[in-house]
């Protein structure tokens, strides 16, 4: 797990800037403090910081071909790569390490970009073809690893953050109102897209292609959707059978490491589950890691506690408190570099650190359950409403509404005002979006505290007809749960979860994280598993349930699904970031940033400070607002980057013919 | 005191932060999407703390809260002691 950098001039004849490389590598030194390489030549330049997992002594990158006419930076983890190299061995190839980096370079040699179809794992990449001129970039399928770029003055420049990219002298610094405009509809940007104007993200499952001078950009994965004569005809015992093989060698090959692995147990399901799978089948005894809070409608610590004496494990809790939160947000968005709509990503900043300080690099989590087997409440919801629209009159669904969000709707006054809030839209059963249109329209809502330059910027075009237009052919043979599930995942998980609430918040302290329900294999398996085994009625995750039901106390797979959240408003608005929002909310700084109403925004915090149980939607504005000013104080407004003097590399390839000139 | 007014001053100020030509006496809050079923619960509490009157669960219900002239009447009914809609 690493930091990856680079610089290719799409025109040939200028030299690559040595200085301009140490500056990039300068400001993610988090994700990789272990070791630092680098090569240039005329063309490129690439850096690499290592996180050492495996070959702690033999990895350093770049990593060259028996040749030498090959290099390789990456920044992760392919799983299989025992397996892969064997096999390339025998195929004559010649190894001077024993990382996992080094084969997936051969595997390249040997077949170029088919060899991403290959791997199991979670990966960005960055591979030089000295003889051909050829850069070749790649990111896993589901999006675990980030890798940006942009093109600036006839140069591709890519890194693992954006930070990266804008130590780059004279690479503009802008929030794209597009984007905001999307992480205030969707909660995230979507696929490709950043916060900040021609700032792109390499979209999961892709790779590019850069050769004298042109970029061409392939999807070499999808999401799979099968239809229903392709579907397990087997019954639901021999599927489980199938189900629970695959999910022990997907954590069995995820343990693979030369440090030791922990594991996040929050006291649900899924992280119950990879731990009590290693635990139990493959003899693991776990550092185990869980989040605390203070409300009872956050915590899950009786579970989590169970869980830990049923695991026997040595486990290490946060408290996250209301006052942590709010100090740690600002740290968290620097990290995250996207406005946020909820602080849930900030307690997961906060157990990073403590993994860390336990002198962990690696942690197994339970992410990814929910998208692959059904774990989501919105799936549910799209159920009964699909079920509503073709029965008007019956009263089954409000009763089902009104225990699937029991949770979120803790007042039962408005029972009879929200069975009318879900009746919306009904109509409209057989668009595409119909699982989630409802979610969006309403969170669509706190635009109306966008200025009127970022209105004007948005105009008023549809911001779901590009969702739409990216959806496959076949996404239209899903039924509702199908269509819904490929959204979660398209969406929110890539750009969201497996980013804010992933790798972000875990590289921040140095931490990779690794995901046993995201194998590209289980994936595959459930996709051609019908929907009615995943939720059965209304019963979610039925599946992955009974797989796990013999591991796992009886209490943990019997609770009621608990959506992971983190309290907003009365975290923000006191301490730390508190004195943010006291700076950032006031007229000067949001003329400055020229994102949102100022008028409207004071009766926002005159609201808050008012009522004493703020309302779902204020708490979204609220973090949504002050999030989007501190990235604009922190990259627009107020970015200075990190010398390039702070970088010291292990390894220097240098072939440039005219070094001097260069540096 | 002219109640439709306090409500609408409300709604504009707390809920449409200012925008308040969106607003009409007749039209449903639910539909344009003015207010979720969340939304109106902090309604509620303004209501009964503004008029200082308690409603019940069972007159929580579109008859009297889908639009702010509905709304309006119903503080009123209340007020003056009349049964409201349940």
């Amino acid at each position: 797990m690493c930091g990856i950098v680079g610089i290719c001039d799409l025109k040939p004849g200028r030299r690559t800037n040595l200085h301009d490389i140490q500056r990039m590598m300068a400001q993610i030194r988090h994700r990789g403090p272990d070791q630092m390489g680098i090569y240039l030549d005329d063309i490129v330049g690439l850096g690499h910081l290592r996180l050492s997992i495996v070959d702690l002594q033999g990895g350093c990158q770049p990593i060259h071909n028996e040749d030498e006419t090959l290099w390789i930076i990456y920044n992760g983890e392919v799983f299989n790569y025992i397996e892969l190299k064997r096999e390339l061995q025998e195929q004559g190839h010649r190894f001077y390490t024993t990382s996992d980096t080094e084969v997936l370079l051969h595997l390249y040699e040997q077949e170029g970009p088919r060899c991403l179809q290959r791997l199991n794992g979670q990966f960005a990449l960055a591979i030089w073809d000295g003889v051909n001129k050829e850069l070749f970039l790649a990111r896993d399928r589901v999006g675990i690893r980030p890798l940006h770029y942009t093109i600036h003055n006839q140069r591709l420049i890519f890194a693992s953050e954006i930070k990266s990219i804008f130590a780059v002298s004279g690479v503009p610094r802008a929030i794209d109102p597009v984007s905001l405009d999307q992480i205030f509809t969707f909660w995230t940007v979507l696929p490709g897209r950043t916060v900040f104007r021609d700032i792109h993200e390499l979209p999961p499952g892709h790779y590019m292609k850069v050769s004298r001078g042109r970029v061409e950009t392939k999807r070499y994965w999808e999401i799979p959707i099968y239809e229903r004569e392709e579907q397990l005809e087997e019954p639901l015992e021999t599927i489980c059978e199938q189900v629970s093989d695959l999910l022990m060698d997907a954590i069995r090959v995820r343990l693979r490491a030369d440090v030791p692995v922990g594991c996040y147990v929050s006291g649900g399901l899924d992280s119950s589950g990879v731990a009590a799978v290693a635990a139990k089948k493959l003899g693991v005894s776990w550092n185990t890691f869980g989040i605390r809070f203070d409300e009872e409608v956050f915590d899950e610590g009786t579970h989590q506690e169970r869980m830990v004496s049923f695991l026997g494990s040595t486990h290490h809790q946060i408290q996250a408190t209301p006052q942590r939160i709010g100090d740690a947000f600002a740290q968290t968005l620097w990290h995250c570099e996207k406005p946020l709509l909820r602080t849930s990503p900030v307690p997961l900043w906060l157990l990073s650190r403590v993994v860390h300080e336990c002198g962990l690099k690696v942690v197994l989590t339970g992410e990814g359950a929910d998208e692959v087997f059904g774990g989501y409440d919105i799936f549910k919801e799209a159920k009964v409403r699909q079920f509503w629209s073709r029965r008007p009159d019956s009263s089954l669904p409000a009763l089902l509404l009104n225990q699937l969000y029991e949770d979120i709707f803790r007042d039962q006054r408005a029972k009879r005002l929200r069975q009318t809030f879900f009746r919306q839209g009904l109509d409209w059963s057989r668009d595409p979006l119909f699982s989630h249109t409802l979610r969006w329209d309403n969170t669509s809502r706190i635009k109306t505290f966008f200025s009127s330059e970022v209105k004007a910027a948005t105009g008023t075009a549809d911001p779901y007809e590009p969702v739409r237009q990216s959806l496959p052919q076949r996404f239209h043979q899903l039924d509702t749960v199908g269509k819904a599930q490929y959204l979660e995942m398209a969406i929110f998980l890539s750009n969201h979860l497996l980013s804010s609430q992933g790798d972000r918040v875990a590289m921040a302290h140095s931490v990779e994280i690794r995901l046993p329900f995201l194998d590209y294999r289980m994936i595959d398996l459930m996709a051609r598993v019908p929907s009615r085994w995943k939720i059965l009625g209304l019963n979610e995750k039925h599946l992955l349930k009974k797989v796990l039901r013999p591991l796992l106390p009886d209490q943990i797979v019997a609770r009621r699904k608990q959506a992971y959240r983190a309290p907003i408003v009365h975290c923000l608005l006191a301490g730390a970031s508190g004195e943010l929002a006291r700076g950032l909310l006031t007229g000067s700084a949001m003329r400055r940033a020229a994102l949102f109403d100022i008028g409207k925004v004071d009766k926002l915090l005159a609201k808050l400070q008012a009522v004493e149980n703020p309302s779902e939607i204020d708490g979204m504005a609220l973090a949504g607002i002050l999030s989007s000013q501190i990235i604009h104080q922190q990259f627009v407004e107020d970015y200075s980057p990190r010398g390039h003097s702070t970088i010291h590399p292990d390894l220097v390839i240098d072939r440039r013919t005219r070094v001097k000139a260069a540096v | 005191m002219d109640v439709q007014q306090i409500m609408k001053d409300y709604i504009v100020d707390c809920i449409l932060f200012g925008d308040g030509e969106k607003l009409q006496v007749s039209a449903s809050l639910q539909e344009n999407r003015i207010l979720d079923s969340l939304g109106f619960l902090d309604i509620i509490t303004f209501m009964e703390q503004r008029f200082g009157i308690k409603i019940d669960d069972d007159e929580v219900i579109p008859e009297n809260f889908d639009t702010l002239g509905k709304m309006s009447q119903f503080v009123e009914r209340k007020m003056n002691g009349r049964t409201a809609a349940r």
